[in-house]
């Protein structure tokens, strides 16, 4: 079982919003030596109180199926679903990109950024404040163009997720 | 009687009042002085003072293992708090359920590095099933009542309820317990029908299977050893059971093969090893019992009945899981078992069963005998023959002594045998005796101890005498951490780093000191007036018992070995010596 492949899954967890919840599903990872790859946490429903946490991992198909059944026990949690065991879904990530320089290298990333749909959120004579969204993956990219124009600052908001169709969560 | 005027403390007790609790183990402090004031002036809580608050814990343990109800503990804040910690750890790796009520500072000290101020929720997280900070009064009745749902409901655990000063003096509202469901902890306890007819199927057509049962056994309550016992005997099947499961069918059932693991016994092991259909009932394939993962049990399908969903294929991959109660799951299987008429093959299990007898005769857990020197297993199977007979409730403390225990007191029924298994926590088995014997007050409570352990909570001799509570410590004295010794003399050749006990007290003395009674035995011959001596006396007692400082516990899968390379005894050399990785695993 050692052997199985490690693959990357979005999970998704509903929880009641309350103190220490968040603490509750870090401690699960790291006590455990699980992996955190991208964690993001904002209340959705604030006359109930929920949270969504959506928390990519990776791990084998057991360790996978771990992290889910001690997800499941903590009393605040209300729901745990695995994205991409369930098939289709639609995945986003929000970055600021602060890019600093003058001259052709301005203007080439200002082009990029068009081409990428980013956004200028921020100008100064020097610098730029882009805005992308989109998959990881894109994010990526992206970044790794804005590196040579001089990309001095980067955040990124991890990854956001919902399944697809006409399924709700809760 | 909801909306009437109390403070938070009034409230507290009354929601344990409610919840059925009849003791409290505790220790007082500046935080929870209004809880131990609204105790004073009642009736209906009884309050066990100990003399540290790991022993309240541990206390707690045994009171809950020996009625399955859960134990409750009351320590005040910071040190008191953390204290705690080891007993709540060991109640959330043996599935225990206790509340454990701590106090804290008011709350607009929170954060301020206040007197005696501990994070207690954030350093009782990892190791509680749940925990609380109760911010708001109204809160208080509801969090009381649900605490104790998280500690029974599902897996067992323990639940922390941290209790700032000002939310206890303050008003509150009393409010019962709501109706219905949780609104989100509501762990399954039926198993999935489709999954039970399987294994039943799979049972039904095994040649060499085994019932591999545990703590989740007992855990479900006394019906549900009946029912295993029942099944057992309804398909002929042999059982083993692990140190948690011990009681769930009785010792003396032809069909038990005794205990599994590190210092189970051969037959078990193998039968472990060499199964063709391994049915696991609340047992977690835990690595005392497993030895080298990629070893075990290496032909066998696997069922595993566990509540815990987190428990299964966390070490070992099976094929037919069922997540519920095992006292729910045996009930259905045995309806299905007798639906369908099934009988076991016949044939087939005879010759498992000649299999399994060849191995019954090494007698694995055979010592020599010695004229001279007190042998531990002798003065155990002494004392085995002497509260046969009698209502008697076993503790331990942790080391050889646990594991001979283990092999050589025999457990009838569930809920008589309460070891710290899990954590191996040495210092466990006295304050859990007291826990045992405040329960019972009349059945016979014996903490078979080692003279290293026992000093690790010593100080709740003092407790005993205070309640006249009528424990009897029987010490299997080796002036050795004897697993520690054997651990060294096995793998780290022979060098006793720190091991030996110097300056030892006088245990006949000490027990004097506490107002109890001491009595020794130095000769074979001493044991049994000793054990007699010692069932006859009214009160507490510490037996010292002179054993043989070189005994080793046998049998011994060594670490990282598997099942079938097990050492039956001193001369048994190892198919080959510890592995590097053996050497790493504890």
């Amino acid at each position: 079982m050692e052997d199985q492949d490690i693959r990357q899954h979005t999970i998704a967890v509903l929880v009641d919003n309350e103190p220490g919840v968040l603490a509750r599903v870090i401690g699960l990872f790291s006590g455990r030596g699980y992996n955190i790859e991208s964690l993001t946490v904002a209340e959705v429903d604030d006359a109930a109180h929920f949270s969504r946490i959506t928390v990519v991992t990776s791990g084998t198909p057991m360790v996978v199926e771990q992290i889910k059944a001690h997800l499941g026990q903590l009393v605040p949690v209300h729901k745990v679903r695995d994205l991409t065991l369930e098939g289709s879904h639609v995945e986003a990530e929000l970055a600021l990109v602060k890019v600093a320089g003058t001259g052709e290298k301005r203007v080439e990333s200002l082009r990029i950024a068009d081409i990428f749909g980013a956004t200028v959120d921020d100008t100064t004579l020097d610098s730029f404040v882009f805005r992308i969204d989109g998959t990881s993956e894109k994010i990526n990219r992206f970044i790794n163009l804005m590196r040579p124009f001089g990309m001095v600052e980067v955040v990124r908001t991890g990854v956001v997720a919902v399944s697809r169709g006409n399924k709700g969560f809760s | 009687m909801t909306g009437e005027r109390m403070t938070g403390s009034d409230v507290l007790l009354r929601a344990l009042a409610e919840q059925g609790v009849e003791v409290i183990f505790g220790y007082p402090g500046g935080a929870v002085l209004p809880i131990y004031d609204a105790l004073f002036k009642q009736n209906a809580i009884r309050h066990i003072l100990v003399r540290q608050e790991g022993g309240a814990v541990h206390a707690a343990e045994g009171y809950a293992r020996s009625t399955g109800k859960v134990g409750v503990v009351l320590v005040t804040s910071g040190p008191g708090a953390t204290n705690a910690v080891t007993g709540l750890t060991d109640a959330l790796m043996d599935s225990i359920p206790v509340v454990c009520l701590t106090g804290q500072v008011p709350t607009h000290l929170i954060g301020n590095d206040a007197f005696q101020e501990a994070d207690t929720t954030g350093i009782t997280r990892p190791c509680t099933k749940h925990n609380y900070l109760v911010k708001r009064s109204e809160d208080l009745a509801r969090v009381v009542h649900e605490a104790f749902h998280v500690a029974q409901k599902g897996r067992p655990g323990p639940v922390v309820i941290d209790l700032p000063k000002d939310i206890l003096q303050g008003a509150a509202t009393y409010s019962e317990p709501p109706p219905g469901r949780h609104r989100s902890y509501n762990p399954q306890v039926k198993g999935d029908p489709s999954a039970i007819e399987q294994a039943v199927e799979l049972m039904a057509k095994a040649k060499r299977p085994l019932f591999y049962c545990g703590g989740g056994v007992i855990n479900s309550g006394p019906g549900a050893s009946q029912l295993l016992t029942q099944f057992v005997h309804m398909t002929g099947f042999p059982c083993t059971l692990t140190l948690m499961g011990l009681g769930a069918v009785p010792a003396s059932d032809k069909q038990f093969l005794g205990m599994v693991g590190m210092h189970g016994t051969y037959e078990a092991n193998l039968a472990m090893h060499d199964c063709d259909l391994m049915i696991n009932i609340g047992a977690r394939f835990d690595d005392r019992v497993t030895g080298r993962l990629n070893a075990f049990s290496p032909n066998s399908v696997k069922i595993h009945v566990d509540i815990d969903p987190s428990s299964i294929n966390k070490n070992v991959a099976v094929d037919v899981p069922i997540i519920g109660d095992a006292g729910h799951i045996l009930e259905d299987m045995i309806s299905i078992w007798k639906a369908r008429q099934h009988r076991p093959d016949g044939k087939a299990l005879d010759s498992w069963w000649k299999e399994i007898e060849a191995w019954r005769a090494r007698d694995c857990l055979h010592y020599e005998p010695n004229d001279s020197i007190i042998k531990p297993q002798f003065a155990l199977q002494r004392l085995f023959e002497k509260i046969k007979g009698r209502d008697h409730y076993i503790t331990t403390e942790v080391g050889q002594h646990q594991m001979w225990a283990a092999q050589f007191l025999g457990f009838e029924k569930p809920n008589r045998w309460m070891t710290s298994g899990g954590l191996g926590t040495m210092g466990y088995g006295l304050p859990a005796a007291m826990g045992v014997q405040v329960a019972h007050p009349d059945a016979l409570v014996i903490d078979v101890a080692g003279e290293a352990s026992i000093l690790m909570n010593i100080q709740e001799m003092s407790t005993l005498a205070q309640y006249r509570l009528p424990v009897k410590v029987f010490i299997l004295n080796n002036e050795y951490m004897g697993m520690v010794r054997q651990w060294q003399e096995l793998l780290h050749g022979g060098r006793y780093s720190e091991s030996y006990m110097e300056s030892l007290p006088d245990f006949v003395k000490l027990a004097e000191a506490f107002g109890a009674t001491g009595l020794r035995a130095s000769k074979p011959e001493e044991v049994d007036d000793l054990i007699d001596e010692m069932i006859a006396i009214d009160g507490p007692v510490i037996a010292d018992i002179m054993v043989d400082k070189t005994e080793n516990c046998f049998p011994m899968i060594p670490s990282g070995a598997a099942h079938n390379e097990i050492l039956l005894g001193p001369d048994d050399k190892a198919v080959r010596p510890v592995s590097e990785e053996g050497m790493v695993l504890v």
